[in-house]
């Protein structure tokens, strides 16, 4: 389909934006349509960029650009390639899913919540089709400001820790790339003596990638995209604020968390880092993929033992998004493109994982999960629906968490059979902890707990399955044909493995040995401060969750 | 009409019954059973039609091969740049050998469930289940190729998972599922990483393609070695048939409803690793060395199992070992090169064991849910079509001659004799005798003798209707003739004459010759010896436990038994507990995992979360600490700017000074 | 010696110390004000010496000082005015009691 000159990039960027005046200066009792409407809307109009972009084209498509401020060559400009129309299209699903999910927990200052959340739609698809990296920057810092408010007003008991630790911590790496896009552009500057594209990606990058920045700018520039882009994903050792953030954020809040934001981190690495940087990527690679090992594994591994569940899914993101970062810098074709399936998928599955502890938090107003069981006799249909998603985030083949996991491990065992035996490890402990939390939420005996709930406990709403339909349409559908979304990405992927000279061998073996001394290092340090800490832990947490056959 | 288009058919079928009934099956109450039970007849029907013809050799052969067979290829899954993988179906003999064990056992378990899950309130439920499970199992077996049977792998474990907890109420039974998922995940990580190994090396997932290069002699290296590939994709085999060490969920994925058992954990899922070996077989024979670990690892399970069954007093349990037992023989056979020994025993177990787990179940059904045995005893008088079929099937899996049992048994056993494998073979005979006795105890303490539970019960006792003694019945039949079916004539049997163009190129490669079977010489002694030792270990049994069968009587002796275990405390208790494999598994995975996850996440809270805070912490005490410069007081900054004067001016005089 | 400069600017500099020790000791408010008043007295002395002995400064020196005394004119009237607002407020002179900045 042919859209002519009509500027479709910037109406998906506006319109919630519109949205967000529209619900400010009507009556909050319409706040809730309205903001609806204009989500549903601007899902209306990705959908119609989806069919309209042509995966088979180069470059980017329906591109914008309008002089802004002129002095610095620093425009408005607004294109899509593959994976932009996919995380864009991901983000608008994800959007009116969450306002929809979010009309009934939130009771208090709506029409403040539905414009925090329709400018953070804004942030988030100008995040994703901004070329220009001041533009960029701006919708980067732009996500921050509602997030922030979501947590911190409509949040749990801790919010303001939580809400304060993520915006710090965000900011931190996000200042640091202010700098590195500064000086970028100075030293853009420098060379050709004009201020013309010294903020233009695709400037940038065609620079970049004929020798123009020096060797120490690339690496100190890289650093700190990296800083920026890994607290984003989360990676190990930058993850500690999202297990925060999502235990305090709303349902909705969480969800956005999840399915969008951590996004933003895997797209910047794909988008900017490694394209506008090379050598430098190349550089780092082996350390980027050791701490993604540790990440999924890691990650894993401490979500075996979490009590809450949101707290569980979220280290389960931290392994997840691990298999995004390993995917791209092993520099195959099939671990790119497994970790860009990876990440809209995760966006899926996990999105509707939150949904879900969402709908039994809206009846029981707890978490834990050890005040649960028995779910399946009360609450049929959700358990279904549960169980669903439980197994599509484990991996199970027919569903679409499947091919991206496995596509990324193929990816890593070309590029190192013993990298992708190590991560791949991660199957076991998944299905450790995702059942654990299934058979504990749904089977047994209904708990004491939930007993004294009594008809409170009704079974998953019209409304809830509404919200988690279309994920769960999308899960089945990319798990059987991924061949929609990989068409999407093709361009992408050749021009990440273009710009890394994909091919040349990387040599790991000495950072898997360091990355593994390291881990047993710490692991044995953990241990002995374990052990010297144990006596006041004795009583609150030990024995372990005996959720063995002989302990019960 | 095309057969091949019916191979898709096959597969839609079940999803179709799986899907109506999961979305309607509540409102259809009893009669739920509808649906799924005429898809699984239509597919049983269907999968004959393919069956006898590609076992006939009326199929076309298939392409490049000699081999008769059809092949369809459906859809592309996954179209990743040089990565691309098809689904597509195959149907040579072997699958034609796993469908007919698949099918009429599936249909069988099917009809059965009509009687066993009557009065369960979630009966829909099953049965959406089974379909479901139908679907896996069968595209696990038509699939052609590497990817697409890893799906299967994992669909059929996710079926086992759902079954296995099927009463989800019983909390041992939602964690028998989680084992049972996660042990099997362990062996199919090993089966992925072999998958992935065979896309390096080949750069194609189609099975008969990859095989064909791996075992072509002009490529000689690989990136990965091939003995590392096979014994990954063993790996995965050794997971789903519980082959040692990964052996510990099945005895208790019986926490499942019995036709569950019969069907997935006795004649159908479990058989699923002895298929992917003797399906990559040729990659095998490449690598002798990899088949005796296949061998050493069979037979482990097969003695370790059948020292497990002797002392276990739950009956499906008893049986479960069995079963464990079994598929070692099996995995014994693959390993020894004995191919089509051991998928014959896969056809006469999958028959002889349904038939034993189906007549527990109408056994437990008589005696209301009990599976002790030590509080049955006497039921042959009650309920005697269960009693007439379970012996025929303990007959059968004890190896007396003409029952199925005795010819796969036999095959196994004189194979691994003569293809040199002694201690194979050694095993393997006592095991034989093992096999006899636990059987005819669980016998004995079932059927004959004295009731000895709760005479209320004894009172109610009754046959089961007839949807589940029917297909005792029917499966009966098999467990009498599959073998002189299949297995005669001695030497070039009806099912080598099968099998033969699968196994052709292993036995090429490894370089053997078909020999002459000697009846009256090597072969009869062997076979003579074998029904010996299982007639021996009936005998002991009989002593032990009592029998009452063809007017033969005799009395058990339970004191005999007690004694017995008192002298051999070890091997007693070794049994009993199983060699305690579940207790270090627990201490391993369990305590020590579970230590090292909490030391992980008080890492994460208090190192790397803790320099974090501490980060923060520093910042606001550092504020804090400069605010006490602030004192308000205008004399103070004023000092505060005179000193500062005066070290300006004086360091300007010091420097200027210079 | 009095038509050397280096003795005017020495009597402003004793001036000036004898200004700000005032400032910094003394903790009547107005004793203060009356100490700033002698270091800008100390400044307009020094101004004055180099205006009168630098010839090229011409008349400037003179009407800087003229600027000073306006300036301070102007600055102990509003310090007298705040001093006096915050001893009606809280009774006392003393400057260390005025800590009301900190808050």
């Amino acid at each position: 389909m042919d859209l002519g000159t009509f500027p479709i990039l910037s109406t998906i960027t506006f319109l919630p934006l519109a949205g967000a005046v529209a619900v400010a200066v009507l009556p909050s009792r319409w706040a809730r349509p309205v903001a609806l409407g204009f989500a549903l809307a601007a899902w209306v109009v990705s959908l119609l960029l989806l069919v309209s972009y042509l995966p088979n084209n180069p470059g980017f498509q329906y591109t914008v650009a309008l002089d802004w401020i002129t002095v610095f060559g620093i425009q408005y400009k607004l294109g899509a390639d593959g994976l932009s129309v996919a995380l864009v299209v991901l983000t608008t699903t994800v959007s009116w899913i969450s306002i929809l999910a979010s009309f009934k927990p939130i009771q208090t200052r709506i029409k403040e919540y539905m414009v925090s959340f329709l400018i953070l739609e804004v942030g988030l698809i100008g995040v994703f089709l901004a070329l220009d990296l001041f533009l960029f920057y701006i919708f980067w810092e732009i996500v921050l400001v509602p997030m922030y408010l979501i947590i911190g007003i409509w949040g749990g008991a801790n919010r303001i820790y939580a809400t304060i630790k993520f915006v710090l911590y965000t900011l931190v790496g996000s200042l640091l790339m202010l700098v590195a896009i500064l000086a970028t552009a100075f030293a853009y500057q420098a060379t050709t003596h004009t201020w013309v594209g010294a903020f233009d990606f695709v400037t940038l990058r065609d620079f970049a990638s004929n020798g123009g920045f020096s060797s120490a700018l690339e690496i100190g520039a890289f650093l700190a995209f990296f800083l920026a882009f890994a607290i984003k994903v989360p990676m190990f050792p930058f993850h500690t604020w999202l297990p925060d953030a999502h235990t305090e954020a709303p349902t909705a809040g969480s969800v956005m968390l999840a399915a969008i934001m951590l996004k933003l981190g895997a797209y910047g690495f794909i988008r900017f880092a490694v394209p506008l940087f090379p050598d430098a990527a190349r550089t780092f690679a082996p350390a980027i993929i050791v701490l993604s090992l540790i990440a999924i594994i890691y990650g894993a591994i401490v979500a075996l033992v979490q009590p809450d569940l949101k707290r569980l899914v979220a280290y389960s993101s931290v392994s997840h998004m691990g298999f995004v970062t390993l995917g791209v810098f092993v520099f195959t074709q099939q671990g790119v493109q497994g970790a860009i399936l990876q990440m809209i998928n995760h966006g899926l599955i996990t999105g509707a994982l939150f949904l879900l502890v969402g709908v039994v938090y809206e009846r029981t107003h707890d978490r834990t999960i050890a005040k649960m069981g028995g779910l399946a006799a009360k609450m049929p249909v959700y358990v279904a629906i549960f169980g669903f998603f439980i197994f599509a985030s484990g991996g199970l083949p027919g569903l679409s968490g499947f091919v991206g996991e496995f596509l990324t491990l193929l990816g890593t065992f070309e590029f190192n059979p013993v990298t992708a035996a190590v991560a791949s490890f991660v199957t076991i402990l998944s299905a450790g902890y995702l059942l654990y939390m299934f058979g504990r939420v749904a089977f047994g005996e209904v708990s004491d707990f939930l007993k004294a709930l009594g008809d409170h406990l009704e079974d998953i709403t019209p409304i809830e399955i509404l919200t988690l339909a279309p994920l769960g349409a999308l899960v089945v559908v990319f798990g059987i044909q991924p061949g929609l979304l990989l068409d999407l990405f093709h361009g992408t992927v050749a021009d990440t493995l273009t710009a890394a000279n994909a091919g040349a061998a990387i040599d790991i073996a000495p950072q898997i040995v360091i990355g593994g001394l390291g881990l047993l290092t710490v692991g044995v340090v953990a241990r002995v401060m374990y052990v010297l800490m144990a006596p006041r832990r004795v009583a609150s947490q030990l024995p372990v969750p005996a959720d063995s056959g002989a302990a019960q | 009409m095309n057969l091949e288009s019916l191979i898709p058919v096959l597969l839609l079928l079940p999803m179709g019954g799986f899907l109506i009934t999961a979305a309607i099956g509540r409102r259809l109450h009893k009669q739920a059973h509808w649906i799924p039970v005429l898809a699984i007849l239509a597919v049983w029907v269907l999968a004959m039609l393919l069956v006898i013809n590609v076992l006939t050799g009326t199929a076309p052969l298939l392409a490049g091969s000699e081999t008769h067979g059809y092949a369809f290829a459906w859809f592309t899954w996954i179209p990743a740049g040089d990565f691309v993988v098809n689904v597509g179906f195959v149907v040579d003999p072997l699958t034609a050998c796993l469908l007919i064990v698949v099918t009429t056992i599936g249909l069988l378990v099917h009809v059965y469930s009509i009687g066993y899950m009557s009065h369960d309130a979630s009966y829909w439920r099953f049965f959406a289940y089974l379909n479901l499970f139908m679907f896996s199992m069968l595209l696990l077996v038509l699939a052609d190729s590497w990817l697409v049977v890893f799906v299967a792998w994992e669909l059929v474990g996710l079926s086992s998972y759902l079954l296995i907890g099927f009463w989800f109420r019983k909390r041992s039974a939602a964690l028998a599922a989680k084992k049972a998922f996660i042990v099997n995940r362990v062996g199919d990580l090993g089966f992925i990483l072999g998958i992935m190994a065979i896309f390096v090396n080949t750069g194609t997932l189609d099975i008969r393609d990859s095989i064909h290069i791996l075992t072509s002699p002009t490529l000689a290296a690989f990136p990965i070695p091939l003995w590392i590939t096979a014994l990954l994709i063993f790996t995965g085999a050794m997971g789903k048939s519980a082959q040692f060490p990964l052996h510990v969920w099945l005895p208790d994925a019986m926490e499942g409803p019995t036709p569950v058992s019969a069907l997935i954990h006795a004649a159908t899922m479990v058989n699923a690793g002895v298929y992917l070996v003797a399906r990559a077989n040729p990659l095998f024979a490449a690598v002798p060395s990899t088949m005796v670990v296949v061998a050493a690892i069979g037979i482990f399970t097969a003695i370790l199992a059948a020292s497990i069954a002797m002392t276990q007093t739950d009956i499906k349990r008893v049986l479960a070992y069995s079963t464990l037992s079994q598929l070692g023989y099996m995995f014994a056979a693959l390993g020894v090169g004995a191919w089509t020994a051991a998928i014959f025993h896969l056809m006469t177990h999958g028959f002889f064991k349904g038939l034993l787990f189906l007549g527990s179940g109408s056994v437990i059904h008589s005696v209301h849910e009990e599976q002790d045995m030590r509080k049955m005893g006497g039921l042959a008088k009650k309920i005697p079509i269960t009693y007439a079929t379970m012996l025929i099937g303990s007959l059968a899996i004890a190896g007396i001659p003409p029952l199925a049992g005795f010819f796969s048994k036999d095959e196994i056993l004189g194979e691994s004799f003569k293809l040199g494998f002694l201690w194979v073979w050694a095993i393997g005979f006592v095991v034989a005798g093992l096999t006899a006795f636990y059987m005819f105890r669980l016998m004995g303490l079932t059927f004959w003798g004295e009731f000895r539970g709760p005479k209320a019960i004894w009172d109610k006792i009754h046959e089961s209707p007839w949807v589940m003694t029917v297909p005792l019945i029917l499966l009966a039949i098999p467990s009498i003739g599959l073998g002189m079916a299949l297995g005669l004539p001695f030497g070039s049997s009806t099912l080598s004459g099968w099998l033969e163009p699968i196994f052709r190129q292993a036995d090429t490669l490894m370089g053997r010759a078909a020999e002459p079977f000697a009846l009256f010489g090597i072969d009869g002694a062997l076979i003579i010896l074998s029904v010996a030792v299982a007639a021996a270990g009936i005998a002991v049994a009989w002593r032990l436990f009592g029998t009452n069968l063809l007017g033969l009587r005799i009395k058990g002796r339970p004191e005999t038994v007690t004694a017995m275990s008192a002298r051999a405390p070890f091997l007693y208790r070794a049994s009993l507990n199983k060699w305690w494999f579940d207790d270090l598994n627990h201490l391993l995975f369990m305590v020590i995992g579970g230590r090292i996850a909490y030391a992980a996440w008080w890492f994460d809270r208090e190192v790397v979360d803790g320099t974090v805070n501490a980060i923060g912490r520093g910042t606001v005490s550092s504020g804090r600490g400069l605010r006490r410069i602030q004192t308000g007081r205008v004399q103070n900054y004023a000092l505060g700017i005179a000193i500062g004067l005066i070290v300006m001016a004086g360091s300007y005089l010091v420097l200027a000074g210079r | 010696m009095s038509d050397s400069l280096d003795a005017y600017l020495v009597l402003a500099g004793i001036l000036f110390a004898i200004g700000s020790f005032g400032f910094l000791a003394r903790r009547n408010a107005i004793s203060m004000l009356m100490s700033v008043e002698l270091m800008l007295n100390a400044t307009n002395l020094a101004i004055i010496a180099f205006g009168a002995f630098i010839p090229s400064l011409g008349a400037q020196g003179s009407v800087i000082a003229l600027m000073v005394m306006a300036v301070a004119a102007g600055e102990v009237t509003v310090g007298l005015a705040i001093v006096i607002a915050i001893y009606r407020n809280k009774r006392t002179p003393l400057v260390d009691e005025y800590d009301e900045m900190r808050r």
